[in-house]
């Protein structure tokens, strides 16, 4: 079991990545450099979190055209697992592998603080350890993680559980107090309709260490582990 | 062959909530702009290219405007001007 992690420039989470994938998962993890067109084998792709490329034009804009995003999006049509978190969620979108986009926060303000975010579809190879309903306390740390799309792709992506996570209150209740950017239907996370790319704007990669907090992110990489094993 | 300089209006799609211009519209306000209804912040980008004529600049920026410098999933854009450079 092998996870490639891109390091564009600007990423900053791509070694909190690697960690979350070696120390705590006890997986390997190769580091893929943007200009590479080599995916070295791995079996799933981290697109990390960051500011690739200053966030200029718009966050991911200019790192989707990235060489590596090329065997990337290449990965994913052929059913291979893609997690992109926060500014990877963000290339995602642009690179066209998730419907809709992440723009401004409602509030203008960076948000660097827990969530909490409740898990709605357990049946996915990303959230399989979780149970439906589980509420994961989790760092978000974003300026621009408004989940917006047109009103035809969130129906779809309601109608076809494709929501895997969404901010909720500690109860697990949906309010919009809990909504740390405005998201549509306070989406946080979502899958492909193929169910094999997960967007995510809070970071599971930082709740991986009892040393640091809670754990809660670590399911997400146990899950894909138990996937691609399987 | 002629060189163009190619401006392009870039803004969030009517009906797509725009934070930045909600809050330039709210300062206005507080400096007595009270006749301001709605501010929308966009991005302008001015492009200078190489072109037969000012048709086929207009035309390959367009194609840059859907490929990366606009998002249609959330932003309109307007070719504003077309120049001899």
């Amino acid at each position: 079991m092998k996870f490639g992690i891109v390091t564009f420039p600007g990423s900053n989470c791509d070694y909190d990545a690697h960690h979350a994938v070696t120390d705590a998962l006890g997986a390997e993890a190769v580091y893929l450099w943007h200009k590479s067109h080599d995916l070295e084998g791995v079996d799933v792709v981290i697109l990390p979190g960051g500011f690739s490329y200053g966030d200029y034009l718009r966050a991911g804009a200019i790192a989707r055209f990235s060489p590596i995003m090329r065997e990337v999006v290449a990965h994913a049509r052929r059913g291979g697992p893609v997690i992109g978190i926060c500014n990877g969620f963000q290339i995602a979108c642009e690179a066209g592998l998730l419907p809709g986009a992440l723009m401004r926060n409602a509030g203008l303000q960076f948000v660097s603080q827990p969530v909490h975010l409740r898990v709605e579809n357990a049946d996915t190879m990303f959230t399989n350890r979780y149970a439906e309903g589980d509420v994961l306390r989790l760092p978000v740390a974003h300026g621009e993680g408004r989940y917006t799309a047109d009103g035809e792709t969130i129906a779809r992506l309601e109608g076809e559980g494709l929501v895997a996570f969404r901010y909720v209150n500690a109860a697990g209740e949906i309010v919009p107090a809990a909504n740390p950017n405005g998201s549509m239907n306070s989406i946080a996370g979502i899958v492909s309709a193929e169910g094999n790319v997960l967007g995510i704007m809070p970071h599971p990669e930082r709740a991986v260490d009892p040393l640091l907090g809670p754990v809660d992110g670590l399911g997400i990489f146990q899950s894909m582990m138990a996937h691609v094993s399987a | 062959m002629s060189r163009f300089r190619v401006s392009v209006n870039i803004s969030p799609r009517q009906g797509i909530l725009d934070p930045q211009g909600k809050a330039v519209a709210e300062a206005l306000h507080s400096l007595d702009f009270a006749e301001v209804r709605d501010v929308r912040v966009g991005r302008f980008v001015v492009l200078e290219v190489d072109a037969g004529d000012d048709a086929a600049a207009a035309q390959r920026v367009r194609e840059m405007c859907d490929k990366l410098l606009a998002n249609p999933v959330v932003e309109d854009y307007r070719i504003a001007s077309v120049e001899v450079s």
